[in-house]
């Protein structure tokens, strides 16, 4: 596991008119690993996704990606970073197959013409490359995939680009048992193939299975970011709820600096 | 992964390669699914075809065969560019005038202005892309419904003309070059050339298709089933250029009449260009996202403003087309052309074809199918001596059960999950 984090967010603000939704959001994704984002519904989860893909501006803070400080203005940015975003309602076109969404916008061309032969070989190829063997044909209409299987081509369509950093928007809330297994060890595939992965979660038991670090958002704030080794079920659940826990997240009395420092990390985002 | 019960078979990389029979039942399959595509059109053609024969042997002559054709034409025109914004889930109501006014302003500068006809035609053109642009302007950016937009647009178009006639005089055509499009046919041995050309042109992309996806080892389609579709083609194309280069002339020794209308080919290399658009290039691709789902086409970089404003642009200048054809085969233009029901035939012609008015489904060759259910049923019935009035009626029956068959198509996929 790498040390050093692959995007890392200081000092992120964001405020829509005068709700501000972001205070001072610290964040870091690391290769080869799956950072859990945790956080009470409205905590800002979304939202902060939605900075890093470049949808909504920040209003303060900074990026650095690879170890170079970047602005994302736009979801092109993001793209070309080799960030990709698999939304919550996973955005995929149900009147087109498989191979046409995952390559919707980015279409392989010869000329003017669509190249449909080599974008079905290379849809083939990342879908064989996860490991996934649970479509029938490339060239069926999305509308008639599973839960799951459309999941899977989000996430496939995703890891398309050569993309280094994945987020994925509660990839399990609309999937039963068997394929939200399926598609946790999917997101652990990616980790393994030495992508970053965010994974946003409501579900602890799929956070505890799949995530090397947790990150809880509170309110806006970045209360912890720590090893999912180094911390219990009912820690996070405190944390999401109350926004602390122990010596974790936020301080108990303004005015002192009670900094929730996870150990051996160094990207904890206390806030106070 | 481990394999679940959605599915048993392996990747699509490595699935048994599909034979003849796999093929006709995966077909079968999607039909039954709800994705039934022409399917009534083709049928609705043949019985429709059969009933009007037997009933009235008139019908089934090579002079009436070409009148279907020569009838046909305007409408059929006009539904291929309505296929672009249906596609998108939109409609265009103000269609038919678009293609009056288009008439007119080709009228205009024609016989009351006096320029050739290259110019006439160009500027007509000209009207319909910039009708379209408006049009789609109004819906994209501006954000009103299409409906309303081309409502307005249906009523102010019916103006313009009314405007463009001096009152309601109409403005005769004698162009030779624009009379010509509907009312010369080519000759016979021009119409075999094209004929050979577009089957061969046809097989030589279906095999290269063929090839290249064998060459990478990617499922392809059964070979017969590829040599059947060159074969099924060349068999209607074939027919078609026979009866149509059959003597229709009722007295040979005044007038010598054979060949095909020139129109004809006009229509198919339309339908070719258009099908190239939609199908094979990624402005097609992009066509069908923003039908089908315009937020996700949104997240995926996709334009969708310029997509929108580009189909209302096509279906207009494809208006234009249809009244340009329209003014050659009356030989003039009135206050009326592009009106009564040649809107609604359109729209028919498109929906009866297969294309969804729900967006994100269609081909421009529905258009042509629907278009030649909406003529045999025009022609049949006036062959039969109906009135007007019941030509009305049972074409706006036919729409509604078109729609129908779509609506519940659709109904029936989404229960079985096929689209
Ligand atoms: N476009 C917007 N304009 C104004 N307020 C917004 C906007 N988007 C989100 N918010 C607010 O920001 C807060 C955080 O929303 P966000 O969607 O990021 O929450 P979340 O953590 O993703 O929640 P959930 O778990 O329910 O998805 C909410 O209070 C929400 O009302
Ligand atoms: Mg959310």
């Amino acid at each position: 596991m790498s040390a050093t984090p692959l995007l890392e967010l200081r000092g992120i603000d964001k405020s829509f008119g005068p709700v501000q939704v972001l205070r001072d959001v610290a964040f870091a994704a690391y290769p080869g690993e799956v950072t859990a984002l945790v956080g009470d519904n409205g905590a800002g989860k979304s939202t902060l996704v939605k900075c890093i893909s470049g949808i909504y501006p920040i209003d303060a803070g900074e990026f650095v990606f690879d170890g170079q400080p970047v602005t994302i203005s736009s979801p092109r940015d993001a793209a070309s970073l080799g960030i990709e975003v698999v939304y919550q309602d996973l955005a995929l076109c149900d009147n087109l197959d498989i191979v046409q969404n995952m390559f919707l916008g980015r279409e392989k061309r010869n000329g003017l013409v669509l190249d449909e032969p080599t974008m079905e070989q290379m849809a083939a190829e990342t879908l064989a490359g996860l490991s996934v063997r649970t479509v029938k044909s490339l060239r069926q209409h999305v509308s008639s995939l599973s839960g799951g299987q459309r999941q899977t081509v989000a996430i496939a369509k995703a890891v398309l680009w050569n993309s280094k950093l994945v987020i994925l928007d509660e990839p399990t809330a609309a999937l039963g048992v068997a394929q939200t297994a399926q598609v946790l060890e999917l997101v652990r595939r990616l980790a393994d193939n030495g992508l970053a992965v965010v994974l946003i979660s409501h579900n602890m038991n799929d956070v505890f299975a799949v995530s090397d670090r947790i990150a809880a958002l509170y309110l806006g704030q970045m209360v912890a970011q720590v090893k999912t080794t180094e911390i219990t079920h009912a820690q996070v659940v405190e944390l999401i709820t109350a926004g602390r826990s122990g010596e974790l997240g936020l301080a108990v009395d303004p005015g002192v600096n009670g900094n929730g420092a996870a150990p051996a990390d160094s990207t904890t985002g206390g806030v106070s | 992964m481990s394999i679940t019960a959605v599915t048993k078979e392996g990747p699509a990389a490595v699935a048994p390669a599909p034979t003849v029979g796999s093929h006709v039942r995966g077909y079968w399959q999607r039909v039954r699914g709800g994705d039934i595509g022409a399917l009534p059109a083709v049928a609705g053609l043949l019985v429709l075809c059969t009933i009007f024969s037997i009933m009235r042997p008139s019908f089934l002559t090579a002079g009436n065969f070409a009148n279907l054709f020569t009838q046909g034409a305007a409408v059929t025109l006009i539904a291929m560019g309505l296929v672009f914004v249906l596609l998108l889930g939109e409609i265009d109501l103000s269609a038919g005038f678009a293609s009056g006014v288009c008439a007119a302003v080709l009228a205009n500068l024609i016989t009351v202005l006096g320029y050739p006809w290259y110019v006439a035609v160009l500027a007509a053109l000209l009207t319909g892309m910039v009708i379209g642009t408006i049009l789609g302007f109004l819906v994209a950016k501006v954000g009103i419904p299409s409906f309303v937009v081309t409502l307005a647009g249906f009523l102010a178009f019916q103006g313009v003309v009314l405007l463009l006639m001096k009152e309601g005089r109409n403005i005769s055509v004698r162009e030779p070059v624009v009379v010509a499009i509907v009312n010369r046919n080519m000759p016979v041995a021009l119409g075999w050339t094209l004929a050979a050309i577009a089957v061969a042109g046809f097989a030589v992309v279906q095999l290269l298709r063929y090839r290249s996806r064998a060459a990478r080892n990617l499922i392809n389609d059964p070979f017969p089933v590829v040599l059947g579709r060159i074969a099924a083609l060349a068999l209607v194309l074939g027919l078609a250029v026979y009866v149509l280069n059959l003597e229709r002339s009722l007295n040979v020794l005044i007038t010598s009449l054979k060949g095909v209308p020139i129109v004809v080919p006009i229509v198919a290399v339309l339908l070719v260009v258009l099908t190239f658009v939609l199908q094979r290039t990624s402005y097609g691709r992009h066509i069908y996202a923003v039908g089908g789902n315009r937020e996700a086409a949104r997240r995926a970089g996709i334009n969708v403003d310029r997509i929108r404003i580009s189909a209302f642009m096509i279906c207009s200048t494809m208006a234009a087309v249809g009244g340009i054809v329209a003014a050659s085969r009356a030989n003039s233009v009135d206050p009326n052309t592009g009106g009564s029901n040649v809107l609604l035939y359109a729209v028919g012609a498109a929906v009866i074809g297969g294309t969804s008015l729900f967006g994100g489904k269609g081909r421009i060759l529905d258009a042509v199918l629907g278009g030649a259910v909406v003529a045999v049923i025009d022609n049949g019935m006036g062959l039969m001596g109906y009135s007007s009035g019941v030509k009305y009626v049972v074409t706006g029956v036919v729409l509604l059960l078109a729609a129908s068959v779509d609506a519940l198509s659709r109904r029936r996929a989404s229960a079985t999950g096929n689209r």
